[in-house]
C-alpha cells in the first residue's frame, strides 16, 4: 500500500465524507485533539483537518470533511485506492484526557467525527460521558449510532428542530438537572461560542477546538492567531484546543471569513473548469 | 550586471538580476589578481577557493571551475544570488582598496548557472561508513550538512516539515531574487548524491530526536530547523484582517505562489496602500513583492536610513521599483472597519539617541508627535525566532531561555551527545551563508564524532 492512499471512504451524510488513509508514521503518533494538513497536489492549498480516528496496527488515520470549498470538493471526488499528494501530521497539542468525572462532549456538523474520538477516549479514561450531536437539519446529522455507542448517553439537536431538540437551549435545562465536571465542544464557531456561554454560567470548565485559517500549521505564519484571555495565541501550536470561557469568538468569526470571497471564487472557477490549476472538475 | 528595467520588473516576479553572459564573465574574471595569499577566501564563511574557480573561468575550463566551487559549496547558484558578498569575500578583495572589487558573487552565479545548463556531474563519494545521520530541516544549513556528510560516506536522511524542500530559500526569499527552479535544482542535486528526503515530516511531532537516535538507528542528528516563528508588535489591533506577519505574507506569495491565484489555490489579498514595518532584508522582500502585486508601498522604520539593516543593494533595488520610506516612525495601534479589516494606523515620530556600547543607536518617541495614516494592508517584518517544537520535545537539549535558540559550541555541538545544530535555530535570524557555514562546520565535527565513536 502506498503512503497517503485512501483505504476507506464513507459518506456520512450528503457532502460529508470520512476518509481513512494509509499513513503509518502519522498513525503511530496521533492522539485525540490533533490535526493533519492535507495537500491535494502541487498547486494545492494546505488544508487543516482534525483527526477523528487512527489504527496503529493497520497504520491508518482518519479525518472527515464537509465539501464546501475547492479542495474539499476535490477530495470528495477521490476514491478508495487514490492517493493524496501529502498529508502532514500529527500537528497541534493533544487533548487532555483524564478522569474528570462527568464529561459533556458537544459536537456540531462535521466536527462530530473528531468529537466522538475524544468522547471514546474520555470514556476509556473512566468518565461518565454524555454526548450531544447537532446539525443544521436532520439530513445533515452524522454518526448518531456511533454517538450512542461511544457514550453513556447521547442527545440529538438540530437548528430547525427537525430531529431532537431545537437549538442548544435545552443545555441550560440539562445543566440545571445534572452536574458536569468537564465539557468539550467541537463544531462551528457560533456553536462553540453558545456552548461556552451556557457552561460558563454553570462554572463548567470547557475546552473548545478552534479551526482558524491556517497555512503551514506549525507555527510559522501566524495567520491562525486567536485572542485567548487577552493574549495572542497561535491556533496551530498553542492549540487547537483552548479554554472556551476565554476565547474571543467574535474576533475568530471575523478572521475565519477573511478570505471568503476568494474561496468562493476559486470554488466556482473550479466547478466551471476555469481555475487553470490543471485539476479541473472533469 | 544587467538587470531588468525597474519599471518593467516592478510588475513581474521574474529574476531582477540577469547574470553575466560568457564574454562578461571572462572580462570580469580577467580582473582577478590571483593573489598569492588570497584574502577573499578568508572572507568566505565556507572557504570557497575563489581564485581557483576564477582562474578556471578565465581559461574557459568551466567544468573544472564547478568542481572547485562545489567542493566547498553545495549551493553555489543560491549563494551567487543571495550572499552579502560586499561584506564577505568582496570586502576583502585587494582591488576594492583602490576601486571596484572583483564581482565574485556574479562569477559564482555564472559558473553555477553554466553547470545547470550543461548537466550536473556527481562528485565521488567516500566508501560507505555504515553510519546513519538524520538532518532536521531542508534549508540552507541542512542541505549543506547533508551534502557534506553523504560525500563522506554516511547514510543521510533529511526530514522536512513543509511539503517542499528548501526552507527559507523557498518560503522566504522571493522568486525575483532567487528563482525556485534553482532551489529545486540544488535539492535534486543533493538527492542525486543519495540523500533520502522525507517531506511533510515534522520532527518533534512524528519522531522526536531521542526516538530517531534510539529507535530510528541514527548515529547522529543535525538540527537546522531555522527561525520560523514570527514576532508581532504587541499593540492594539494586530489581529485585524489585512495585517500579515512577514512570514505569512511571504509563505503565501513564495511557497504557495499566491501571486498566481487562482492557478494556485492559496490566495492573498492586498490593498492599494501597503505599509511594511521593519528595515531588514525580509522587510525589503515583503515591500518588493507587494509592489509586484500592484500596491503602493511605504516602509516604516523606527531608526533612520543609516541604520537600515537590509543590504544596500536590496534597498536600492526596492527604491528604484518605487518604494517610499518613512524613517524615524513607529506604529502605536491599528484601526479596523466594520468587517474587521485594517483601515488606518496611528504612529509616533521617533528620535535617535546616542550610540550604545555596540555602536547601535536606539530610538525614543517624541512626545506629542502622533500622526495617523490610511492603510489597507500592513506587513509586520520585525524578525523571527526559532520554532520551539524541537526544543519542547527533546529532553536534555539546552536552550537559551531568552531567545529560544539551541545552545551550541563553535562546531555546532549541542548539550546532547551526537546531536548538532546550526543556522538560525542556533544563532537567531541571520543569513543564508552563515547558516551554510554552520552546516559545514557541524558536518565536519559530526564526521569526526561518527568515525571515532565505538
Amino acid at each position: 500500500m502506498k503512503t497517503y492512499e485512501i483505504v476507506a471512504k464513507t459518506e456520512l451524510a450528503p457532502k460529508e465524507i470520512l476518509f481513512e488513509i494509509y499513513a503509518p508514521d502519522i498513525a503511530v503518533k496521533s492522539l485525540p485533539g490533533q490535526f493533519v494538513i492535507v495537500i491535494i497536489g502541487e498547486k494545492g492549498e494546505r488544508v487543516p483537518l482534525t483527526i477523528c480516528g487512527y489504527d496503529r496496527k493497520k497504520g491508518t488515520v482518519s479525518f472527515a470533511f464537509h465539501e464546501v470549498g475547492k479542495t474539499t470538493k476535490e477530495l470528495g471526488l477521490l476514491k478508495v485506492g487514490d492517493r493524496i499528494a501529502n498529508v502532514t501530521g500529527p500537528l497541534g497539542k493533544p487533548s487532555e484526557i483524564k478522569k474528570f468525572g462527568k464529561v459533556l462532549c458537544v459536537g456540531g456538523s462535521i466536527m462530530i467525527a473528531p468529537m466522538l474520538l475524544q468522547a471514546k477516549a474520555m470514556k476509556e479514561a473512566g468518565n461518565h460521558v454524555t454526548t450531544v450531536i447537532g446539525a443544521r437539519i436532520k439530513e445533515a446529522l452524522i454518526m448518531e449510532k456511533e454517538a450512542h455507542a461511544a457514550s453513556d448517553k447521547a442527545i440529538v439537536a438540530t437548528d430547525d428542530g427537525s430531529q431532537g431538540h431545537k437549538g442548544l437551549d435545552f443545555l441550560k435545562e440539562l445543566l440545571k438537572k445534572e452536574k458536569f465536571d468537564h465539557c468539550v465542544a467541537l463544531g462551528p464557531v457560533v456553536m462553540m461560542k453558545d456552548v461556552s456561554e451556557i457552561t460558563k454560567a454553570f462554572g463548567i470548565p470547557t475546552i473548545v477546538t478552534l479551526t482558524p485559517i491556517m497555512i503551514d500549521g506549525m507555527g510559522m505564519c501566524g495567520v491562525c492567531r486567536v485572542t485567548v484571555g487577552g493574549k495572542m495565541m497561535f491556533g496551530c501550536v498553542d492549540g487547537p484546543e483552548f479554554d472556551g470561557h476565554k476565547v474571543d469568538f467574535d474576533e475568530l468569526i471575523l478572521r475565519q471569513r477573511l478570505y471568503l470571497p476568494e474561496e468562493r471564487v476559486n470554488s466556482v472557477l473550479w466547478e466551471i473548469g476555469e481555475c487553470k490549476c490543471g485539476r479541473n472538475k472533469a | 550586471m544587467r538587470k531588468q528595467d525597474p519599471k518593467v520588473r516592478a510588475k513581474n516576479f521574474s529574476e531582477v538580476a540577469l547574470g553575466y553572459d560568457e564574454a562578461e564573465a571572462l572580462e570580469e574574471a580577467s580582473r582577478c589578481l590571483q593573489c598569492v595569499k588570497p584574502q577573499c577566501i578568508v572572507g568566505c564563511p565556507v572557504e570557497v577557493p575563489i581564485p581557483t574557480f576564477i582562474k578556471c573561468i578565465r581559461e574557459k575550463r568551466f567544468a573544472e571551475g564547478v568542481v572547485a566551487l562545489k567542493g566547498k559549496n553545495a549551493l553555489p547558484a543560491v549563494c551567487g544570488r543571495v550572499c552579502p558578498q560586499e561584506e564577505q569575500c568582496q570586502e576583502k578583495c585587494i582591488l576594492g582598496k583602490i576601486g571596484q572589487p572583483v564581482s565574485i558573487g556574479r562569477l559564482e552565479r555564472y559558473l553555477a548557472d553554466w553547470e545547470r545548463e550543461h548537466g550536473f556531474q556527481l562528485p565521488e563519494r567516500a566508501k560507505p561508513t555504515g553510519k546513519k545521520v538524520a538532518i532536521v530541516g531542508a534549508g540552507p544549513a541542512g542541505l549543506t550538512a547533508a551534502a557534506d556528510l553523504i560525500k563522506l560516506g554516511h547514510e543521510v536522511t533529511m526530514f522536512e516539515a513543509l511539503h517542499i524542500a528548501g526552507g527559507v530559500l523557498v518560503y522566504g526569499i522571493p522568486e525575483f531574487r532567487l528563482p525556485k527552479v534553482i532551489v529545486q535544482n540544488e535539492v535534486n542535486y543533493i538527492q542525486k548524491l543519495g540523500v533520502d528526503l522525507r517531506l511533510g515530516n515534522l520532527v518533534g511531532r512524528i519522531h522526536t530526536i531521542p526516538e530517531l537516535m534510539k529507535e530510528g538507528g541514527y548515529d547522529a542528528v543535525f538540527i537546522g530547523s531555522g527561525a520560523g516563528l514570527p514576532q508581532f508588535l504587541n499593540i492594539p489591533g494586530e489581529n485585524l484582517g489585512g495585517l500579515y506577519s512577514a512570514n505569512e505574507f511571504l509563505i503565501r506569495v513564495n511557497l504557495m505562489k499566491a501571486y498566481k491565484f487562482p492557478e494556485y489555490d492559496t490566495p492573498i489579498r492586498l490593498g492599494k496602500h501597503v505599509v511594511v514595518i521593519g528595515g531588514g532584508n525580509v522587510a525589503m522582500d515583503c515591500a518588493r513583492c507587494s509592489m509586484r502585486l500592484g500596491a503602493n508601498v511605504c516602509l516604516l522604520y523606527r531608526r533612520s536610513r543609516d541604520e537600515l539593516p537590509a543590504r544596500k543593494e536590496e534597498i536600492e533595488n526596492a527604491e528604484e521599483e518605487g518604494l517610499v520610506c518613512k524613517f524615524l516612525a513607529a506604529p502605536l495601534r491599528f484601526h479596523g472597519d466594520e468587517k474587521g479589516w485594517v483601515k488606518s494606523m496611528d504612529c509616533i515620530a521617533m528620535e535617535l539617541c546616542e550610540p550604545d556600547a555596540k555602536g547601535r543607536r536606539s530610538v525614543k518617541p517624541i512626545p506629542g508627535s502622533e500622526f495617523s495614516m490610511e492603510v489597507d494592508t500592513v506587513i509586520i517584518a520585525i524578525g523571527q525566532t526559532p520554532n520551539p517544537i524541537i526544543q519542547m520535545t527533546t529532553e536534555g537539549l539546552q536552550v537559551n531561555p531568552k531567545h529560544g535558540t539551541i545552545n551550541v559550541d563553535e562546531n555546532g555541538k549541542t548539550s546532547l551527545e551526537g546531536v548538532y545544530a546550526g543556522g538560525d535555530v542556533a544563532t537567531g535570524a541571520a543569513t543564508v551563508i552563515s547558516a551554510m557555514g554552520a552546516g559545514k562546520r557541524a558536518a565536519k565535527a559530526m564526521h569526526e564524532y561518527l568515525m571515532n565513536k565505538k
